[in-house]
């Protein structure tokens, strides 16, 4: 071997250089993505100048916007003041001065605490059936929420959401009895009417003559007191959580083979859906006025919750019915071939499956129904909107518009985008066909 | 069958019903406080403030007939009504009492079976021109676009004004009085019209008030006023001399301030005494105590004081007296005597 190096055989490897600088990084991207055709690279450049000017105009407004004002009229002169006089900025001293009737609407100032603690109890009743891996124990929370949240928001006697919740528990034990000693049907007749008789005729007295001996209460607020986002919440979540199931229990009843209970699914669901929301409203508003003796008090949110339940079941009907058509007549049959009964099989084999290919059907109604509760301004009712227009009606904030719109638009869209999000969550969840 | 025979005997039940409890003041008593419909919010007149307070001109006539019958202004529960709301409300009897700036006009008096109790603000409907536009009359606007709330009688009002003057115009409508704000400012109209006590307050509004102005003519007559239901005239009674007691205050010199020292004593106007009840009977009369007159007054001031506080001139909406001014001052603004 000679020592002499052999000069054409490369003892070590050249260290790697860059890439062009072309081909990586963000140059590489915008060339790809911005550029990558005369045709694109002017309508990028449409673009970017859009957006500035979108940017150069509603920028400076949103930063130079003044957080600590009384009035419309001293913004203005603190605007006047510091700038050249040409130059505009948001008024966002309405937002600090008035977010308490944006959110709770005019509910006393002492008693916030209240409607904060009963969405918690509400989250964590609802937590178990959004969230399968919680312990199941927790349902034990689910069942007493309901009354736990009604007695937190409006107050009153404590004995009255009690009586209440009793007659589900009248309900319980006469279809454990009758079902041990009749047929099912009358069982579920028993199970349905006795509560009935129960909420019609017992639980007010009851409820009142355990007030009388016991006391026990918190101080009571009248609906009217309620407003802003805490009335579209309390109007939305009710009616998300009644109509589920009854949409659930129509659409079974549209797809029934028993000639009353289908017609009466699809006469309630046609007529429901066939009117506008807002003429349900008046309805409940000035109709049902009308009809109820004088002096009797319907309370006017109550009647409002119910009208949009019931919209809202209609839709949910059809959309969990369009869920159900689509199972294959295979998962039907293979149910009953199973020796499952109707609602066994509904249950495990049927709903399972429905339920999953409606979620994106379902949370749209959702938030559909939950952005429609501002169409109770129009029935008197502080919504948002309704509070906004209050807002404007005094001399301080009379002429101010664009701030409080984006407040109510920004707290409408976390509502409606964590909706979407969870829907999102719970597909990929249900995912099974690609495992 | 069976089933109308039912639903007939109920409605028969509920009107009965309607019949029997005609007694509004009992029923106000027996409550603790008083049902009093308003708008869900109107500049001068009602409006909550930040803590949830209504306060307002149409707000210190329900805080007056309150502190008649309980001798309490707060007594009130206030009931936001809106356009569509406010007579099926009244009607159901889900308020006693409308102090709603509503025109008092012959088919809501007749054939909506309300009573009108007076007239607390006399209004007629005005133009808002901007300054640039150069105009000093409405006779002036031939040819102008027009801002105007669609299915309201301002509608009409225009269109007969038109005619009558042989103008021409083209109407812009819009929905809301908020609506009509930014569409006027941003110049898609040259001309916005409605009630001129609006247009007060909507100037009032405006970045630069001084480059609009209102033009001269008024085209027509709206006298608002409280209202409550036919069929209970002693009712009707409480408030309308409630708010004739304010107006007389204002004739008298009756004030907020001063109100205490008369009520003392008997002075020697017999008719402040007759109204303070430091003479006569005139609050037995009603069903109310004798210082009746003496709480609705100090409630928010006479009928001056709660112009002057609530849409005067020295408030932002700075509304002039003009044909609300007392009868004495060359208003229309009267009241019959306290005898």
């Amino acid at each position: 071997m000679s020592d002499t190096p052999i000069t054409y055989v490369r003892d070590t490897m050249l260290p790697q250089k860059a890439p062009p600088t072309s081909e990586i990084g963000p140059v590489r991207w915008v060339r790809e993505n911005l550029f990558s055709s005369p045709m694109n690279a002017i309508l990028t450049i449409l673009s970017l100048y859009i957006v500035y000017t979108v940017i150069s105009h509603v920028g400076p407004w949103l930063i130079n916007g003044i957080w600590d004002a009384d009035s419309l009229t001293e913004c203005r002169e603190i605007i006047a003041a510091s700038g050249d006089g040409h130059h505009s900025a948001a008024c966002f001293g309405v937002i600090t001065a008035r977010w308490h009737q944006l959110v709770f609407g005019y509910y006393p100032s002492e008693l916030y605490w209240r409607p904060v603690l009963a969405l918690l109890v509400f989250f964590v009743g609802i937590a178990p059936v959004l969230f399968p891996s919680l312990p199941r124990k927790l349902f034990i929370v689910s069942m007493i929420a309901p009354f736990l949240c009604f007695w937190l928001l409006w107050g009153g006697s404590i004995w009255l959401p009690i009586s209440i919740a009793l007659g589900f528990g009248v309900g319980v034990v006469a279809f454990k009895l009758l079902s041990a000693s009749a047929s099912s049907l009358v069982a579920i007749i028993g199970a349905i009417v006795l509560p009935l008789i129960y909420w019609l005729y017992l639980s007010g007295p009851l409820a009142s003559g355990l007030a009388s001996i016991v006391p026990l209460g918190i101080e009571f607020v009248p609906s009217r007191s309620f407003g802003g986002f805490m009335l579209s919440i309390v109007i939305g979540l009710s009616a998300i959580v009644i109509s589920l199931p009854l949409g659930i229990l129509l659409a079974l009843g549209r797809q029934s083979d028993l000639f009353i209970i289908k017609t009466c699914a699809v006469v309630f669901i046609e007529v429901i859906r066939g009117v506008p929301l807002i003429v349900w409203l008046f309805t409940a508003q000035l109709l049902l006025n009308y009809f109820l003796p004088p002096g009797s008090n319907f309370d006017l949110t109550l009647r409002v919750i119910i009208m949009v339940t019931l919209f809202a079941s209609a839709y949910i009907a059809e959309v969990v019915r369009g869920g159900l058509a689509a199972l294959p007549k295979g998962q039907y049959e293979g149910g009953d071939s199973l020796g499952l009964n109707y609602w066994q099989s509904m249950q495990l084999i049927i709903l399972p499956q429905a339920l999953k290919i409606s979620i994106p059907g379902i949370v749209n109604t959702f938030i559909g129904l939950f952005k429609d509760t501002t169409l109770v301004v129009f029935i008197g009712l502080f919504d948002p909107l309704g509070i906004a227009s209050a807002i404007r009606a005094t001399t301080e904030w009379n002429g101010i518009y664009w701030e409080l719109f984006l407040f109510i638009g920004i707290m409408f869209f976390i509502s409606c985008f964590s909706m979407g999000r969870y829907s999102l969550y719970l597909e990929k969840k249900l995912q099974r066909e690609h495992r | 069958m069976k089933k109308t025979v039912f639903f007939g005997a109920l409605t028969v039940a509920g009107l009965t019903a309607g019949m029997a409890s005609a007694a509004t003041l009992d029923d106000v008593k027996a409550r603790g406080s008083l049902n009093c419909g308003v708008t869900t919010g109107l500049v001068g007149f009602a409006a909550p403030d930040a803590e949830g307070v209504w306060e307002g001109f149409d707000v210190g006539v329900c805080r007056a007939v309150a502190a008649a019958i309980f001798g309490d202004p707060t007594a009130v529960e206030f009931v936001p009504t809106t356009g569509q709301t406010r007579f099926t409300a009244l009607a159901s009897g889900e308020i006693d009492l409308l102090a709603r700036n509503t025109t008092w006009t012959m088919s809501r008096d007749v054939d909506l079976k309300f009573e009108f109790v007076g007239v607390n603000y006399y209004d007629g409907q005005g133009f808002l021109v901007p300054k640039a536009l150069g105009v000093t009359s409405a006779k002036e606007l031939d040819g102008a676009t027009v801002c105007i709330q669609t299915g309201t009688t301002t509608e009409l009002n225009l269109a007969d004004f038109f005619r009558v003057n042989d103008i021409s115009y083209e109407p812009v409508p819009i929905e809301t009085n908020a609506e009509g704000q930014q569409q006027y400012l941003a110049g898609a109209c040259d001309v916005y019209t409605t009630d001129a006590s609006g247009l007060a307050a909507t100037r009032a509004t405006f970045e630069n008030p001084a480059d609009h102005v209102l033009l001269p003519e008024i085209i027509s007559k709206e006298p608002l006023g409280p209202l409550v239901r036919h069929g209970d005239n002693e009712w009707g009674d409480i408030a309308r001399w409630t708010l004739n007691a304010l107006i007389t205050a204002e004739e008298l010199g009756v004030t907020s301030e001063n109100i205490e020292e008369l009520a003392a004593t008997p002075g020697n106007n017999p008719e402040v005494n007759r109204l303070l009840g430091t003479e006569g009977e005139l609050g037995a009369q009603l069903g109310l105590d004798a210082d009746w007159a003496k709480n609705a007054i100090a409630a928010g001031g006479n009928y001056g004081e709660l112009f002057d506080n609530n849409i005067g001139e020295n408030t932002s909406i700075g509304l002039a007296r003009g044909l609300n001014a007392q009868w004495t001052d060359g208003g229309l603004i009267y009241s019959p005597p306290f005898r």
